[in-house]
């Protein structure tokens, strides 16, 4: 892919015409940060006009570390029998579910990995546990590991889905998408689904009714048309989702490749710069997505904060857990007050919303 | 990969002559959203200086980008895409200090556990430990020691010279010139000028914090005050001895205050010239006794930038300070106004005690990439800004 003349492409930004991937490829390596970023923010003030910044109060809770997938850049996962893998008991899941809501948690975001000795049955189990206990929002798994119990128990994706919902999965994380390119997958993750196979759940996810999100963890391997091609297979899918009329995606979220105790630690991290480049021009070129997630946890709050004005309208999750970050060297922390004055002090009100982005606090302007 | 640093890299340039001024900026309208700052703009535009109503502008606007279109184009005018890094090592002396500000987390009393001192000898053993033959700077701040004399501090700079000749020593704020002075009983200018003499060569801007009378009264009682430290650095500069300025800001401070400080700079410079660089310091809390404070937003950090490009129009150099910003958004100011990165350092100490999570030091590579993926082009400097780009493969 070529870059289109980067005049064409800011005018098409400008104009709030559709990017072309070859648009999105001249904004991305050329345009000027600040100017992508005003254009981002104007973007995202277009399609989410108020001065708010949503959040989710919730916890990432793993239900294993056991992971034959082997990715390189992941410092959490242990081979499936290392003396170092740890299954969740009830016990430990059901406490961390009701300091969850003691807190004013509203969902959990649970997965485990792609783990030989857990089976369909026994991750339906586990969400029929917690609905018959617990009124929380259950937002599981990924699209590899949906792919992996579907090759374990030698089913359709639809009926694998159509089993973990009526146990009680009321919406799928965007996780293990890295870049949805396979050249790219098969040097990072090469244990894990296609691109094609990610985006094939994800379809029958939203075909279901569900409601999804996107990730896209670069700074690694890819090339930055790359990039440009995982956004617009994004949006593809989005179109024909939207257009369906059932599930969708609610957000893109974006987070740069920690390398530290991983196989790819050699690398070199990608910078403030480049995280938020990468923002700003998701946020032009996903333009049939509703919302754009900044990522403390791996940027830290004060680039969480810039990144409000580069098109991000969301701060994520509170995280009163995460592991696999912190695995991999991120040391970040914020708390519901601290992501409150964060967004005040850039002119935000920050609402606390559900896992489907209705806001649970009333903004009154 | 290194080249050899000119000869002449330990003494400091001439006396400057008239300060540089901003020429008129070119600035992209199309960036600022608010209309204060499109004001600011047109004052910029017309090659005028700024005053109080834009400097309360530059301090209160949410407008990021804008603040952002602004201090780039100033920069630009000045340093086009260059941005400057230097090989440099930190070393702390000291850390027993009697003037115990609320929001240092570094000092301890005399004889208290954690408290040291290193003697010239073994401050010269840690400044040669690890061999780096690139090295341009020693960054040398320690304490307002009850104890030490003037001859110690002599000795301090004799000796880190001969442990490291190629190195520029640039060492000891104002604050700890004052301390030496009153302790001997005598003029700042002797001070200086013995110091001069046995090897000092440029002087970091730590200690300013915020001028203001009220913040000193609350922070820092026993510190000198802002007039007084403008005094020394007035001093230093007429020795030829170039220093740095610095502001804590992100505590008790108010917007008010910030310009003032900032105005109070440039009248300075003004006068003697002597300025390098301004640095604005974040404030850490954590282990301070401030530690309930909340530590400074992005937004925060970059508008300190920004404004304090606009404002300092005769300083030469902004440093984005990557051990207080962090090196994410240290690269980020390079687009706000900043034109330089600090350095290397090997192992910072004092913001590190008040909670920083950024590393301890940083390598060349390192440097170098956060300076291109911002879209601008690496110059490794000396002390003094001078380019040590010649002949770099």
């Amino acid at each position: 892919m070529n870059p289109a003349p980067l005049e064409q492409a800011l005018d098409a930004a400008r104009q709030g015409r559709r990017l072309t991937p070859e648009e999105g490829l001249a904004l991305l390596n050329e345009a000027e940060l600040l100017t992508l970023g005003r254009l981002a923010h104007a973007a995202r003030l277009a399609r989410n006009p108020e001065p708010v910044v949503t959040y989710v109060v919730d916890r990432n809770i793993n239900t294993t570390n056991a992971c034959s997938c082997g990715c390189r850049f992941c410092a959490f996962h242990r081979p499936p029998g290392h003396p170092q893998v740890f299954h969740l008991s009830r016990g430990e899941l059901a406490r961390k579910i009701e300091e969850t809501l003691a807190l004013g948690g509203t969902q959990i975001l649970i997965q485990g990995g792609l783990d030989p000795d857990t089976g369909l049955e026994e991750v339906c189990d586990t969400f029929r546990f917690i609905k018959s206990r617990y009124p929380i929002h259950i937002h599981g798994l990924s699209p590899p590991e949906v792919v992996f119990l579907a090759r374990r128990e030698g089913l359709e994706v639809g009926r694998v889905l159509d089993r973990l919902v009526a146990a009680g999965l009321d919406s799928i994380p965007g996780g293990g998408a890295e870049i949805l390119v396979d050249r790219v997958r098969r040097a990072v993750s090469p244990g894990k689904c296609s691109s094609d196979q990610w985006l094939e759940v994800m379809a029958q996810a939203h075909a279901r009714g569900l409601m999804t999100t996107a990730t896209m963890m670069f700074g690694h391997l890819e090339t930055p048309a790359e990039r440009v091609i995982h956004l617009v297979r994004l949006r593809e899918l989005q179109d024909a989702s939207l257009a369906a009329g059932r599930g969708s995606f609610t957000a893109f979220i974006p987070w740069t490749f920690q390398p530290a105790h991983t196989a790819l630690a050699h690398l070199a991290p990608a910078t403030g710069s480049d995280y938020l480049r990468l923002l700003a021009v998701s946020r032009l070129v996903l333009d049939n997505f509703p919302h754009l997630q900044a990522s403390w946890v791996t940027q830290g709050p004060k680039m969480a904060q810039v990144a409000l004005l580069f098109g991000a309208d969301d701060l994520g999750s509170t995280m009163i857990e995460e592991n696999v970050v912190a695995a991999a060297g991120a040391c970040y922390r914020l708390e519901r007050k601290e992501m409150v004055r964060l967004a005040a002090e850039a002119g935000f009100t920050a609402c606390q919303r559900d896992t489907l982005y209705r806001r649970l606090e009333a903004y009154s302007g | 990969m290194h080249n050899t640093a000119p000869a002449d890299a330990q003494s400091p340039p001439p006396p400057q002559g008239a300060p540089r001024r901003l020429p008129p900026l070119e600035v992209d309208r199309r960036l600022i959203a608010d209309p204060a700052l499109k004001a600011v703009a047109a004052r910029l535009e017309a090659g005028r200086r700024l005053g109080w109503e834009e400097g309360m502008a530059l301090m209160t606007s949410r407008d990021l980008l804008g603040l952002g279109a602004l201090g780039l184009a100033a920069r630009r005018a000045l340093h086009r895409r260059r941005a400057y890094y230097v090989i440099n090592r930190h070393l702390n002396y000291s850390n027993v200090c009697v003037n115990r500000c609320a929001f240092c987390a570094f000092w301890r009393e005399p004889g208290a556990e954690g408290a040291y001192t290193l003697s010239p000898r073994e401050a010269a053993a840690l400044a040669a430990a690890q061999p780096e033959p690139a090295l341009s700077e020693l960054h040398v701040v320690g304490s307002c020691h009850p104890e030490l004399g003037l001859d110690y501090y002599l000795e301090l700079l004799r000796a880190l010279k001969r442990a490291r000749p190629r190195a520029a020593l640039k060492a000891f704020t104002p604050v700890e010139i004052d301390h030496m002075a009153r302790r001997e009983g005598l003029e700042v200018k002797e001070v200086l000028a013995r110091l001069k003499q046995a090897g000092l060569a440029a002087m970091p801007g730590g200690g300013a914090e915020v001028f203001s009378p009220r913040v000193r009264a609350r922070l820092c009682p026993r510190k000198i005050s802002g007039r007084r430290w403008l005094e020394i650095c007035g001093q230093a500069h007429r020795l030829g001895i170039p220093t740095n300025a610095t502001m804590l800001y992100g505590h008790i401070e108010t917007p008010r205050e910030r310009v003032e400080h900032l105005l109070m700079l440039r009248r300075q410079q003004d006068a003697t010239g002597g300025f390098n660089a301004f640095i604005p310091l974040a404030f850490h809390p954590l282990n301070t006794a401030l530690s309930q404070a909340a530590p400074t937003g992005g937004l925060d950090d970059l508008r300190l930038i920004a404004a304090s490009r606009l404002l300092l129009d005769n300083f030469p150099h902004i440093k984005a300070y990557w051990v207080m910003l962090g090196e994410k958004l240290a690269g980020v100011a390079l687009n706000f106004g900043a034109d330089d990165l600090d350095g290397t350092i090997g192992q910072e100490n004092i913001t590190h005690a008040a909670g920083a999570t950024s590393a301890r030091g940083l390598s060349e590579t390192r440097l170098r990439q956060l300076i291109t993926a911002a879209g601008f082009t690496p110059v490794r400097r000396d002390a003094f800004y001078h380019s040590l780009e010649d002949g770099r493969p």
